[in-house]
């Protein structure tokens, strides 16, 4: 008993497998899902493909879907959060206490927060990256494929870490960025905390690693006559973002780690006593998570001006401005975080600085939707599903830009701060913004990568829900926070006459949960059909950049012979006989082969995470030297590669052009 | 493309009907909201104070500068993508991609309205520093909050009374908060009366209140602190200056002393406190509280001196030094 008492450390108990009936929902579902992924798998004899090609390839494309797949899986927890939270606060008014308490509530919110930032936007967002980046470049693969294929199990391991929350232990109840001295351990000693560090800690040092992969391959890959004022401004807004991940998650990895330290060795960073100042905290963690709001956003800008320039048939109005915006948000976006706590009495200097500052932000944001508007303004546009995710983002976005102007009046946000105002906010913004965008470029790069479309009116009748389920959920949010509710309640006074609009809240969630349904409806469907959505052409939408040049889906090398442009939208003019993008002869060229110590590294950082929550500082020691050992092998592998010879990759282009 | 076997069997609606169904389902949602929200006369757009009349207002012209930019936008998007869908027989410009003009024109407009937005938030983020005294031609009246676990502890150090959960003030005379935590961080709002600021411990911050009419307002904790967080509620009872006076004097002569006991009987977490009073014997019960946070040896002072000067200092219930300046990193 000892010795296992040794092994298993004092923090490990039995108590932490049972909270109660809801909560063992959320393990049921947790463990039946796992399940049926293993059963499924073994049933159709899945496993050896599913390692071959997948798990450890190093194609771009591939890594794309895998994250877009995670992302999936956690925007269902996510909006299943959603959906308790918006239950809970529809029913619990006076002495009806709903069906969660606080505790729990708590750490569905702070669950659903912390999933949908770290493990949905980013997910999607590191997805499109990867789906459509090196195509858009003329590249074959971006310029560190194992190191991609690392970042991808990181941001797994994080994945598998806050899902297992749900199994043993619990996570935290402290808000999404779990502000001390709330999340030191005085105030939560359980490992609820410790499960949100670790799970995003490891997820953001992927974050970090994929920022250094794509601007190498943004600014080594680019494909010959593709200078950087040529590149599609999707590529641009990548650049951007990649820039602020860069030199933004290092501090996210810094205050992690310091209230790691804070938390296993008794140090006092940012408790209230012994020196220890929670404001630092809040400062570094907001210098992080403003620029994060911009690294979520900007791909989306990105994937707006490929769509309004497709669909409209018409070059990108005004691309230097474009590029200047991005770059302007981009450089603002790190001389605005003191703006998350005005109301921590800076005075009126900081404030006012930082106001302003903020609100100068929403100058190259205004001009990027004059930009596209303009684009649409003598174009023949085509009203595809698209299309319509963009219309529903400039109707949203808009009073979401509206409302955060708003608050970054000081004076303003002293009344609104923390209030459901803000929340309804944010959601205006990610989702009208964000999630619409990354929908968007989903269902316009599908073809490219599986060889078929996304069925159109399914597509545009999920986007018709979730614009009106949007309204619906979010509207009377905003009046809510007009009438002095703050976030996060789990309970409210029956007399301050809350409930009816959070039962009409309640409502438009139910809308945007059928046009979730939607959607899977339509991936199904689409899938089901996929003989008569098939893209024969490569080119469904008459696109204007290099990856609709190459048959769909792309294939592994993405272009047999690489391609030379001569200006931007080169595809477009190539089509036009303006030029030609593929001349010269073919060349040898290498792939990388697979490989696992992606898979490898993944499974030593879940088990760091782990040890690390419930210490196990044994377990730990194991989990680092296994990522070193992996690591060391893995560099005394001299035989990495494939090559294609020139004769091959001609042999390989006739092949697919005569299945075309 | 998409072969006619892959589609719903549903016929395709005309776009006039589109519009139709997306303007009515608009108009019923507006209607029930208006319907819902009806009466409902308790938030920050009705006011009660001076300082969240001067909020509300600048919040209606910051919307209103707002509207300047929205629907234009709107106007423009619907306009466009109605004339210029596919089949249209309008002029088609598809290498036309950019106009020196029309972009100065909107990085022009933008950064107009920022700029004259930018010149209020200036003004207004002094002249609405929840730290600056009201002007009024009486003395502020002085009060203590505390945020402790899960509940508001008020002290009025020169009534020498404390109460929970309930805060009384004379209406038409400035009250000056100073507020502190003996706990996780919260926020002090009372959202008819002025905007809120955190209560964090070993710290102070200031929040200057005034409130035009006699009522009962709601107040509040916006930032989560805990499992009683939902609870962290408290009464604003504004009253004339002779009620108030009176209810000083009943709390002074009626209720228990808030000694040491009492105090750490009190800072014990608990949920939905029912209302009580005190009188205060210690003139420095507010003080104690913060310095609760502050370093306990010297030694620990002397390392940290360098660093964090004004950290080491004693902040007393006089002290208007924002928070985020004793900052030593910053």
């Amino acid at each position: 008993m000892n010795l296992l008492a040794s092994i298993l450390g004092d923090r490990m108990s039995w108590d932490y497998f049972w909270h109660g009936w809801v909560q063992f929902g959320g393990q049921a579902a947790t463990i039946g899902g796992a399940l049926a992924v293993v059963a499924g798998l073994t049933y159709f004899k899945k496993w050896g493909y599913i390692w071959r090609e997948w798990l450890t390839s190093l194609d771009a494309k591939k890594i794309g879907v895998m994250y877009t797949v995670v992302a999936v899986v956690m925007l269902l927890r996510g909006f299943g959060d959603a959906v308790m939270m918006r239950l809970q606060q529809m029913l619990a008014s006076g002495d009806s206490k709903g069906f969660l308490d606080a505790e729990h509530f708590q750490q569905v919110f702070t669950a659903h927060g912390t999933i949908m930032i770290f493990f949905v936007a980013m997910g999607l967002m590191f997805g499109l990256i990867n789906l459509v980046l090196p195509l858009m470049l003329g590249a074959r693969d971006v310029a560190f494929p194992l190191l991609n294929s690392i970042s991808f199990y990181l941001y797994l391991a994080g994945f598998v870490l806050v899902n297992l929350s749900l199994v043993y232990g619990e996570f935290g109840a402290v808000g999404w960025l779990a502000y001390p001295p709330l999340s030191e351990l005085q105030f939560s000693p359980g490992p609820g905390v410790d499960y949100w560090l670790w799970s995003i800690q490891i997820a953001g040092i992927g974050s970090t690693l994929s920022a250094i992969n794509f601007i190498v391959t943004i600014l080594r890959m680019r494909c010959k006559g593709m200078t950087l004022m040529r590149m599609p401004v999707f590529a641009w807004s990548i650049f951007a973002t990649m820039i602020l991940t860069l030199a933004a998650f290092p501090m996210l990895t810094g205050s992690l780690f310091m209230l790691s330290l804070d938390r296993m060795m008794g140090m006092h960073y940012f408790t209230s006593e012994l020196g220890g100042n929670a404001m630092m905290y809040i400062n570094l963690i907001w210098a992080w998570g403003h620029p994060e709001v911009y690294i979520l956003v900007l791909p989306a800008f990105g994937i707006y001006s490929e769509v309004v320039a497709t669909f409209a048939r018409k070059k990108l109005f005004g691309y230097t401005s474009m590029v200047w915006a991005l770059m302007a948000i981009a450089l603002f976006s790190y001389l605005v975080w003191a703006h998350h706590f005005f109301t921590m009495g800076a005075g009126g200097n900081v404030n006012a600085f930082f106001g302003i500052m903020t609100m100068i932000i929403a100058i190259p944001t205004g001009v990027k939707v004059f930009n596209w508007l303009f684009t649409l303004y003598k174009g023949r546009i085509r009203f595809d599903a698209p299309m319509w995710w963009f219309v529903a983002f400039v109707t949203t976005f808009l009073i979401g830009g509206a409302t955060g102007v708003m608050l970054a009046v000081p004076a303003i946000d002293f009344q609104v701060h923390n209030s459901l105002f803000l929340v309804a906010h944010f959601h205006n913004t990610i989702i009208g913004g964000v999630v619409f965008g990354y929908f968007a470029g989903l269902t316009y790069w599908f073809p490219k990568i599986f060889g078929f479309k996304l069925h159109e009116r399914l597509g545009k009748l999920a986007a018709s829900l979730w614009i009106a389920g949007f309204f619906m959920a979010f509207i009377p949010i905003y009046i809510l926070g007009f009438l002095g509710a703050t976030r996060r309640l789990e309970k409210f006074d029956p007399s301050y006459g809350w409930q009816p609009l959070f039962i009409a809240s309640a409502i438009g969630t139910a809308v945007i949960g059928l046009a979730v349904a939607t959607q899977l409806v339509q991936l199904g469907y689409s899938i089901w059909k996929r003989k008569q959505l098939q893209d024969k052409t490569g080119d469904p939408w008459n696109g204007r950049t290099l990856e609709w040049s190459v048959p769909s889906p792309a294939p592994e090398y993405n272009f047999a012979r690489l391609p030379v442009v001569h200006s931007r939208d080169a595809w477009w003019h190539a089509k036009q006989g303006q030029a030609n993008i593929y001349e010269g002869a073919y060349r040898d060229f290498e792939l990388p082969k697979n490989t696992g110590t992606g898979v490898a590294i993944g499974i030593a950082a879940t088990i760091f995470g782990f040890a690390a929550i419930w210490h196990l500082w044994w377990l730990c020691v194991v989990a680092v030297t296994m990522v070193v050992w992996v690591l060391v092998r893995r560099m005394m592998n001299e035989d990495t590669e494939v090559l294609v010879t020139a004769a091959q990759a001609r042999k390989l282009d006739a092949t697919r052009k005569a299945a075309a | 493309m998409v072969k006619r076997a892959a589609r719903l069997r549903l016929p395709p609606l005309p776009r006039w009907a589109v519009v139709c169904i997306w303007v009515a389902v608009t108009a019923i949602f507006a209607a029930i909201l208006y319907r819902l929200t009806k009466g409902m006369n308790h938030g920050i757009l009705n006011p009660k104070g001076e300082i969240a009349e001067r909020q509300r207002n600048l919040l209606a012209f910051a919307a209103a500068l707002s509207l300047l930019v929205i629907v234009p936008v709107y106007a423009m998007l619907f306009a466009f993508v109605w004339r210029y869908r596919e089949g249209h027989k309008r002029s088609y410009k598809p290498n036309w991609d950019t106009h020196k003009v029309y972009e100065t024109i909107w990085w022009g407009i933008p950064i107009i309205i920022i700029g004259i937005l930018a010149a209020v938030t200036w003004v207004t983020s002094h002249s609405l520093d929840p730290y600056k005294p009201l002007a009024s031609s009486k003395s502020p009246v002085q009060i203590q909050a505390v945020a402790m676990n899960w509940k508001w502890l008020f002290i009025y150090p020169e009534q020498n009374i404390a109460s929970v959960n309930e805060v009384v003030i004379p209406t038409n005379t400035p009250v000056e908060f100073t507020i502190t935590s003996d706990g996780p961080m919260n926020s002090f709002w009372i959202p008819q009366l002025a905007g809120q600021i955190y209560a964090m411990s070993g710290m102070s911050t200031k929040l200057h209140i005034n409130a035009y009419d006699v009522g009962s307002y709601k107040g509040l904790s916006s930032n989560i602190s805990g499992t009683g967080f939902s609870d962290m509620k408290f009464a604003v009872r504004a009253m004339h200056q002779t009620d108030y006076e009176q209810w000083i004097s009943t709390a002074y002569a009626s209720h228990d002393a808030l000694n040491e006991t009492v105090y750490s009987q009190l800072r014990k977490p608990s949920i939905n406190n029912p209302v009580a009073l005190y009188r205060v014997i210690s003139s420095d019960l507010y003080d104690t509280i913060i310095a609760r946070y502050m370093h306990p040896d010297s030694s620990q002072v002397k390392t940290t001196e360098e660093n964090q000067p004004s950290q080491t200092k004693l902040p007393t219930s006089q002290d208007t030094d924002h928070p985020m300046h004793d900052m030593g990193g910053m």
